[in-house]
């Protein structure tokens, strides 16, 4: 079954407290070589059949009008997987 | 169910029936917490409460509607994101950007200002507090614009004390949303003393330019009430700094009535 992936991250400029939480606990397990992390969202929007150019155009629409919000958050892609 | 005010006589206005009609909606939502605070508070600033639930399909003619607090949808997606979604929603966005002479008074409490920033009727979005815990203090906010519906009855940068409590409570909106907002005047409500979630400017809440949709993260509800409220110089839980916003509203309405002749 094929199915569309959106991936959503918190814009640059916006500070994501999740991942820099994160960052801060990495070296406690012994993970030392990652300088910053930042935390975003998969979304996996499942199709019947096969994925037209409707579907992918409606998933584009819902990834910016609803998965994400465009004040905090950047849609960074918008692809098909077959699952 | 009655409920009785423990301090004070509050059942009837003084000065007769105008302010005794006004009807203001509270909403409540899959996971709405602090509705029946709302409420009381509605009712102790001289209003009818009317419960209002999300999937109404009507404002039930009310005059005004509070968004309260809590965690609509269990804060799925991101906070408020769902609910914007509710037909109520639908009803109170077109009422509150209506055309007329006066627009649906509309003011979201914590979840429910992260509701109407979804919704876009007011700018800018909430994200995790900067120190990623849940903070719940009491805290004093500055009264930056007192010619909105819901905060008519305070002075010019009146400091007042109301609960804070949430994790999503840091406001950000881009620099250039930033200026607009305090160029116009549009910060109604911004921290005083430390900043308690790295919001941005300090600002605690803001409104729209009409003046009609005003949300704000702290909880002006939860200090309506001596016993019950913030802790003040007069003792603990004794401050109902709050109650203003509510008289406020049925202030402006009965202001925005008898102009309009309408009682």
């Amino acid at each position: 079954m094929p199915r569309i992936v959106v991936e959503v991250m918190p814009k640059p400029e916006i500070l994501d407290p999740q991942g820099k939480a994160i960052a801060s606990a990495l070296p406690h397990l012994g993970f030392q070589d990652f300088s910053a992390v930042r935390q975003g969202k998969r979304f996996e929007l499942s199709v019947d059949g096969e994925v037209t150019d409707e579907a992918l155009a409606q998933a584009r629409k819902a990834a910016e009008e609803m998965l994400s919000n465009p004040v905090i958050e950047d849609v960074v892609d918008v692809r098909v997987e077959d699952a | 169910m009655t409920e009785t005010p423990l301090i004070g006589e509050y059942s009837s206005s003084p000065d007769g029936t105008a302010l005794d009609g006004a009807r203001i909606g509270v909403v409540t939502f899959p996971g709405t917490l602090d509705d029946r605070d709302a409420a009381r508070a509605v009712r102790l600033g001289g209003g009818t409460a009317v419960p209002l639930w999300h999937a109404d399909d009507t404002l039930s003619d009310v005059d005004a509607v509070v968004i309260p607090g809590g965690f609509s949808y269990g804060d799925y997606l991101r906070a408020g994101a769902i609910s914007r979604f509710a037909p109520l929603m639908s009803r109170i966005t077109e009422a509150a950007t209506a055309d007329s002479g006066s627009p649906l008074p509309v003011l979201g409490i914590c979840n429910g200002f992260q509701i109407l920033t979804e919704a876009h009727l007011l700018p800018g979005s909430m994200i995790k507090n900067d120190h990623l815990k849940f903070r719940c203090a009491d805290q004093v906010l500055r009264v930056e614009n007192t010619s909105t519906a819901w905060t008519s009855q305070f002075t010019q940068d009146e400091l007042i004390t109301v609960p804070l409590k949430n994790q999503d409570g840091q406001y950000v909106a881009d620099e250039d949303t930033l200026t607009r907002l305090e160029g116009e005047g549009l910060v109604a409500f911004r921290y005083v003393g430390s900043n308690p979630n790295g919001s941005r400017h300090d600002i605690a809440g803001v409104t729209n330019a009409r003046g009609n949709v005003v949300g704000l993260m702290p909880h002006p509800e939860h200090a309506v009430e001596a016993g019950y409220g913030s802790d003040d110089s007069t003792g603990m839980r004794n401050g109902t700094d709050g109650l203003t916003v509510f008289t406020s509203i049925i202030s402006s309405l009965a202001g925005s009535h008898s102009e309009g002749g309408a009682l």
